[in-house]
């Protein structure tokens, strides 16, 4: 190892080659923290590529995080097909009323073209910022929303369950069409200068699909969507379960996979150790109201059941921390990763606990 | 459980979203006091199996909600629609708050009306118009669904304008940031969580035994 500390893309490439890095990379996805560290409002914010390239700058400088996040809201995607999006003071805008309003709409949808839609304009002129200020040392995490995940915002949760189990041709029609556009958008993000991409597939999870269900739907998707990313792509499934398909997902082309806290994460790093990196796994919603003490004790938990011989990346489980958490938690956060997560590891993974979960019915 | 358990077999039926499979598991009951039965025998616990296994990750949420609806249909098929007249339980009614994610909501509105409880559904609102209507329909059991943490947050205020408005009724909450901080439910003044519909309908069942006899009609 060499004398002076790895940059974060060092350390972040060290450890998804399943080897320990001067210390465990820490992914603080913050997103609305950003309108904060500069006085705006979060609508404000999110209006002008300046305002989040120096939100970035200035959250990386004061937590020591290994990477730039360029999600600006998830609901930036339906925007970018014609829906409506709220902004509210104290949280991420919310998807409005959903656009698909009968399947029968999904035989004549077509995918908008990113160069067309100024709201994903202005993401990719915040990952070019950030490339240009960043000289290569901090990796830059682009987003896309899974198409098999991104008909919740599309059509409602309710009326996609629907669609899925019962009217499986137009099921695979919208499929097809969002796949388009996501290889489209993530790789924008990627030419922009994105490092890798981040593939939210929060219904590919055992907590939404059985996996059965997701063997012949979410992972055909992935496979298929993945094969035309230009890029690294992390599968991230939003808080929910995956140790059910654990063994599946190197099919995907993934090369790291977000964990929930649901998943006991000693468990999936046993399974899971030198085929799969993790990122994971700290309580987002819990976390608005941890001591800091606390705050240390999560971290160190998380680093004793995963971080034993690289193959980690420390972060929150759902890929976006909620504008509620504080500073000084995440500054206790970023505190004990610097304290806990320096390899060699001053913590045993003994008291991780890996017990194993029933398996799902099918 | 064996694989005579007809509860159990009733189950599978629908995990496997097998409607035929499943309106045969509950036979073709001819009076009404053995299809009610069959209800209370079958459906109702089935539904109560299935939310907690999802509680410990062995089902998944489409099996749940298809579930609900699969049975939600059969009992509609074979009980009578409800009386229009006065209905032997408080006013109840369910919300979702700012939000159009209306799942949850929709899948507690079933397996209670699958268990048997009347309740209005005022779809999505804002807190504004959700006091409104339960201070305007005398509400006794308020459910609110939620997807988001700041939805989540803001029944607090909904809480503190009922209390202003003189109406008291009782909150119960679910949805995913629950599920994640099992102390946010007190934090945001309600008086219950549920994780699943199923436990949803068990604390209504068991308030509703207990409410003092003013809040009965």
């Amino acid at each position: 190892m060499s004398a002076r500390p790895m940059t974060s893309l060092e350390r972040v490439l060290t450890t998804l080659d399943h080897r320990e890095p001067d210390r465990v990379p820490l992914f603080l996805l913050l997103t609305m923290h950003g309108a904060h560290e500069l006085g705006l409002s979060i609508e404000t914010y999110f209006s002008r590529p300046e305002y989040v390239i120096e939100g970035q700058l200035r959250l990386r400088r004061k937590y020591r995080n290994d990477c730039f996040y360029t999600f600006f809201y998830a609901s930036i995607e339906t925007e970018a097909w014609g829906g409506d999006v709220h902004f509210t003071e104290d949280g991420p805008p919310n998807a409005g009323r959903p656009f698909i309003r009968t399947p029968e709409q999904i035989r004549t949808l077509e995918p908008p073209r990113v160069a067309d839609c100024p709201c994903l304009i202005k993401v990719l002129e915040t990952t070019s910022g950030l490339k240009a200020a960043g000289r290569d040392e901090t990796p830059i995490i682009g987003v896309v929303m899974s198409p098999f995940s991104v008909p919740v915002m599309q059509m409602g949760f309710e009326a996609y369950f629907n669609l899925m189990f019962e009217q499986p041709a137009l099921f695979e029609r919208l499929m097809r069409v969002n796949e388009a556009f996501c290889i489209e958008w993530a790789n924008a993000q990627l030419a922009s200068g994105a490092t890798a991409i981040c593939y939210f597939d929060p219904v590919s999870s055992s907590t939404i699909v059985s996996p059965e269900h997701f063997r012949r739907t979410g992972l055909q998707v992935a496979m298929r969507t993945l094969a035309g990313i230009k890029g690294p792509v992390a599968m991230h499934f939003a808080s929910g379960r995956c140790m059910p398909i654990l063994e599946e997902l190197p099919r995907t082309g993934a090369a790291v996979i977000g964990v929930s806290m649901l998943d006991d994460l000693a468990a999936l790093k046993q399974r899971a150790a030198g085929n799969m990196p993790l990122l994971g796994n700290l309580n987002g919603i819990e976390m608005r109201r941890w001591t800091p003490e606390q705050a240390e004790e999560q971290v160190k938990a998380a680093i004793a059941a995963a971080g034993h011989g690289g193959g980690f990346i420390l972060s929150d489980n759902h890929g976006e921390i909620p504008y509620q958490v504080t500073e000084s938690t995440l500054l206790a956060i970023a505190e004990a990763v610097q304290r806990w997560g320096t390899y060699p590891l001053d913590v045993s993974r003994d008291g991780a606990s890996s017990t194993p979960l029933k398996g799902p019915r099918s | 459980m064996t694989r005579d358990d007809p509860v159990e077999n009733f189950l599978n039926t629908l995990l496997a979203m097998d409607r035929v499979a499943a309106k045969r598991a509950l036979g073709d009951q001819t009076s009404a006091d053995a299809r009610l039965d069959v209800v209370e025998r079958l459906v109702v616990p089935s539904l109560e199996r299935i939310g907690d296994l999802w509680e410990r990750g062995e089902v998944s949420l489409s099996q749940v909600y298809m579930s609900g609806r699969m049975c939600e249909e059969m009992v509609n098929a074979i009980l009578p629609p409800p009386d229009p007249g006065p209905v032997d339980q408080p006013p109840m009614a369910i919300a979702v708050l700012d939000d159009y994610h209306l799942l949850g909501k929709r899948m507690v509105y079933s397996v209670l009306r699958a268990s048997g409880y009347e309740l209005k559904d005022y779809g999505t609102v804002d807190g504004d118009a959700l006091v409104s209507r339960v201070v305007r329909d005398g509400i006794v059991v308020l459910l609110i669904s939620v997807l988001m943490l700041p939805s989540a947050l803001r029944i607090k205020r909904v809480r503190d304008a009922l209390d202003r408005a003189g109406c008291h009724p009782f909150i119960l909450v679910g949805g995913a940031p629950f599920r994640f901080d099992t102390e946010l439910w007190r934090e945001v003044g309600a008086d219950a969580m549920a994780g699943t519909a199923a436990e949803g309908v068990t604390v209504v069942r068991k308030l509703l035994d207990q409410l003092p006899k003013e809040h009965r009609p």
